[in-house]
């Protein structure tokens, strides 16, 4: 757990007064604390800078935590200095700021560092100086985005499906990231196919073929082999249809996905065969047709979805929107400049291909691009003048664009690099917070097993109990009154399902059945477990049968032969492995320890549903349990 | 961006406020200050924090309705006054004071009397700390056999409601409570 959480536990301990009223038994006693509550300072190496100012120096900005009166709850009188707990490095820079009055900003520090550091304070980043403030803005920005591209990565891509999802959540995932399930990504390949496929059929349509028999003229295949290419294009677009179709139900968001760009290429893609077909077969329409097909060469903008360097491409040209409007803002402007220059330079000249300044644009810009296909030339002198520095000024302003939109596509390219790597590493990281996670709840089922057996012998703690820091104790206390409260308690996993599968396999003692039909009366909630009450009652039955008191391993035995249910293997390893149980906590109250965990003074026997295990799993658990871990004694209690 | 930034009134005022001395105000101050260098705790942080506690279940609801107890003045946001002022009733109050603090909680509309829906709503967000896996499973009318225990032994004239002299009374009369609430008295 987080070490600042501890600062918060006491509040949560005291809020715990909340439950006092509701809760169904006593709370247990809270852990005696033997350390000093004195402190307060908290020594870390760190701090133990010392620095020294004027008070009028701090005085200079009141609104700051060193300026105003907040900093008297850090005053420490026994050595009569302000002690802070914070990063003495950092703290150079923000003393400076008294000093000069000007704050800079540490380029090797990290820039969120920084910023805590300056909240802590009460300084506010703005009045960072002009020298270091263009560093810190682009490194916040820089942070910024990453952090924007983190959590999307989290959220978006590799995380496992929600539990309760819709079949249109889950389709839409399926769309979204076609390696989470193996349909998805047959339907992603397919369709990748169907694209080629269609983009090919469009271009090999207008290869001359072949020309049919009696003709001489070479036919284009699209117009030899009409039926076949017919019967290609519908197919693809059935397929480009459906798959639109689909994501359109899948989307959570209808409006917005209509709006997105990848879903206009799909209409587009689609739209000039089904105009196509409803279109009536006159002359002047079909001209308009015969346009429309053009409009199927936009199928080769779907492979963005499978290219994510197209995509890429496609963020690039976005974010320097920009910087390829001024290009294209300068290029006009020369453009003009120099067509109207070369129109009155050749205007004289007889036979002169410069017949008007939107001709002499054509020239310009095959000049100003250095491609010169010279069916356009100057014959003057002044022409030929103005000519080349036309030329000459062409690779000037092409080339200064250029290298920004460079840039931004290669930090693009990182950025996105840097995400699948992330991806590829999520895995690992929530592996290890789930394992974490699972520790503190561990813990907390190890601390209650560990207080079961340290409540029996004094003894026996020392061996079984571990070391604890006086916070897990107070947590775990405070768990526990959580427990008591609600008269339910904590389990693992494990046990729960077992829990449930126990409840499933049917327990038949003999007075069960008496018991069960009183219980069976109430049939309250469906849950996993139905047969809660006939359970309920063997367990009832169970703890009122096998005595409280220390028992050996003759009671055990005893209580099996009620038990039919439990399959024979268990019941001769269960026997084998006492021995070892016994063994390894070197306690023989440990076999009675298995049986009842002993309730809290203040219940009585006669308690509906002591908090005990009941034995039977208790000690079907126990077996399986020990044949998990063999140097340890685990006992999950129920 | 503009960041909201509380402090709090003088150290000399707030132990005159409360029950804690300079030397507890200074180390309550400072690790709350820790954690939330802008003075103020919202809804959000709140939520987190308590959660941390709770690893098993979802203690978001629980923490809301504690949130808004210590809220006192429902500005949306804590600020180490209301922290403290109600760390001081909890730990070092009387008796009265520390139920009526329960008693607030409970109320969530703040109406002065507790109804079943609002018990029903605080023992369910309870109930939700503990998380799915327990023992005995929990049932989905557990809270509600709950809240009818309850009501059973506060609602003195079984008009529905609990108001908080009889809430004082029948906490007064458990001894298990009273037991109970001396537990805390030494967290700080």
């Amino acid at each position: 757990m987080a070490a600042g959480v501890a600062t918060w536990l006491p509040f949560a301990r005291a809020a715990a007064v909340g439950w006092l009223p509701l809760a169904k038994k006593t709370m247990p006693k809270p852990p005696v604390d033997n350390s000093s509550r004195s402190d307060e300072i908290l020594y870390v190496n760190v701090s133990g800078v010392r620095f020294q100012t004027w008070k009028n120096t701090l005085d200079r900005y009141p609104d700051t935590l060193l300026g105003s009166s907040e900093k008297e709850f850090f005053y420490n009188e026994d050595t009569q200095e302000y002690f802070f707990d914070r990063d003495p490095e950092m703290f150079r820079h923000i003393l400076n700021f008294y000093r000069t009055g000007k704050l800079h900003y540490p380029r090797h520090e990290c820039i969120q560092a920084f910023d805590e550091e300056l909240a802590f304070y009460g300084i506010v980043p703005e009045i960072i100086g002009d020298c270091c403030m263009e560093e810190y803005r682009d490194r916040k920005k820089e942070n910024q985005e990453r952090l924007a591209e983190d959590t999307e990565a989290n959220e978006a891509m590799d995380a496992p499906l929600p539990p309760h999802s819709t079949p249109r959540e889950r389709l839409w995932r399926a769309f979204e990231n076609p390696h989470t399930s193996t349909m998805a990504l047959v339907f992603y390949y397919v369709t990748g196919f169907f694209i080629a496929v269609s983009v090919i059929a469009n271009v090999v349509e207008t290869v001359p073929c072949r020309p049919l028999k009696g003709s001489v003229k070479d036919l284009p295949c699209g117009e030899k082999y009409q039926l076949a290419f017919f019967c290609m294009d519908t197919a693809c677009v059935l397929i480009f249809t459906f798959e639109y179709l689909m994501r359109l139900f899948a989307a959570p968001s209808r409006c917005k996905f209509m709006r997105s760009v990848m879903s206009v290429i799909d209409v587009v893609a689609i739209m000039p065969y089904y105009i196509g077909l409803v279109m009536p077969e006159n002359e002047d329409v079909s001209g308009a047709f015969v346009t429309l097909r053009v409009f199927r060469v936009f199928r080769i903008f779907k492979f963005s979805r499978h290219s994510q360097g197209l995509r890429i491409l496609g963020y690039t040209l976005k974010s320097c929107a920009s910087e390829l409007g001024f290009l294209l803002f300068s290029l006009t402007m020369a453009i003009i400049i120099f067509a109207t220059v070369m129109f009155y330079a050749e205007k004289g000249t007889k036979g002169s291909t410069f017949t008007s300044i939107p001709a002499s644009f054509w020239y310009t810009i095959v000049t100003m691009t250095t491609l010169g296909y010279g069916d356009m030339v100057p014959n003057t002198i002044a022409g030929k003048i103005f000519g080349s520095i036309c030329s000459l000024s062409g690779v000037l302003v092409i080339a200064l664009p250029v290298p920004v939109i460079v840039s931004n596509f290669s930090r693009i390219y990182h950025q996105n690099q840097r995400a699948d790597k992330m991806r590829a590493q999520q895995k690992v990281r929530l592996a290890r917070i789930r394992m974490a996670k699972k520790g503190t709840t561990n813990a907390f089922l190890q601390y209650k097993e560990d207080r079961a057996l340290g409540d029996r012998d004094s003894d026996s703690t020392a061996l079984c109990v571990k070391n604890r820091s006086a916070f897990e104790h107070q947590h775990h206390h405070l768990l526990h009154c959580l427990e008591k409260t609600t008269n339910h308690e904590f389990t693992d996993e494990m046990t729960y399902s077992e829990l449930c599968m126990t409840e499933s396999v049917g327990f038949r003692t003999s007075r069960s059945t008496s018991l069960s039909s009183q219980q069976g009366a109430q049939n309250n909630s469906t849950g996993c477990c139905p047969r809660r009450a006939r359970r309920r009652a063997a367990m009832r039955l169970a703890n009122s049968t096998v005595s409280v008191s220390r028992g050996s391993v003759q009671e055990l035995d005893t209580l099996h032969m009620k038990i039919t249910a439990i399959p024979p293997q268990t019941r001769s390893s269960l026997n084998a492995q006492l021995e070892d149980l016994k063994l390894n906590c070197g306690e023989q109250d440990f076999s009675a320890a298995i049986i009842s965990i002993p309730t809290p003074p203040a219940n009585t026997p006669e308690e509906s549903l002591p908090p005990s295990p009941a034995p039977i799993p208790g000690i079907l658990r126990n077996t399986r349990a020990t044949a998990y871990t063999h140097d340890k004694i685990k006992v999950s209690s129920l | 961006m503009t960041m909201v930034c509380h402090r709090p009134e003088g150290l000399d005022q707030l132990e005159a406020l409360t029950n804690f001395n300079k030397r507890e105000l200074q180390v309550l101050y400072r690790g709350f200050k820790n954690e939330c260098p802008s003075g103020v705790v919202n809804e959000e942080t709140f939520k987190q924090i308590y959660s941390q506690f709770f690893p098993h279940g979802d203690a978001s609801t629980y923490a809301h309705y504690l949130f808004n107890a210590f809220d006192t003045a429902q500005s949306g946001s804590i600020k180490f006054e209301d922290f403290v002022t109600a760390l001081s009733t909890l730990l070092r109050g009387s008796i009265t004071e520390k139920l009526q603090w329960t008693f607030n909680l409970y109320d969530i509309n703040r109406d002065g009397y507790i109804n079943k829906e609002e018990m029903t709503d605080i023992v369910r967000a309870i109930y939700d700390m503990m998380g799915k896996y327990t023992y005995p499973v929990l049932k989905n009318d557990a809270p509600k056999q709950h809240v009818d225990a309850f009501f059973q032994k506060m609602d003195k004239n079984r008009d529905g409601v609990v108001t908080l002299d009889e809430f004082i009374l029948s906490c007064q009369e458990d001894e298990n409570i009273m037991r109970s609430l001396q537990l805390f008295e030494n967290v700080i």
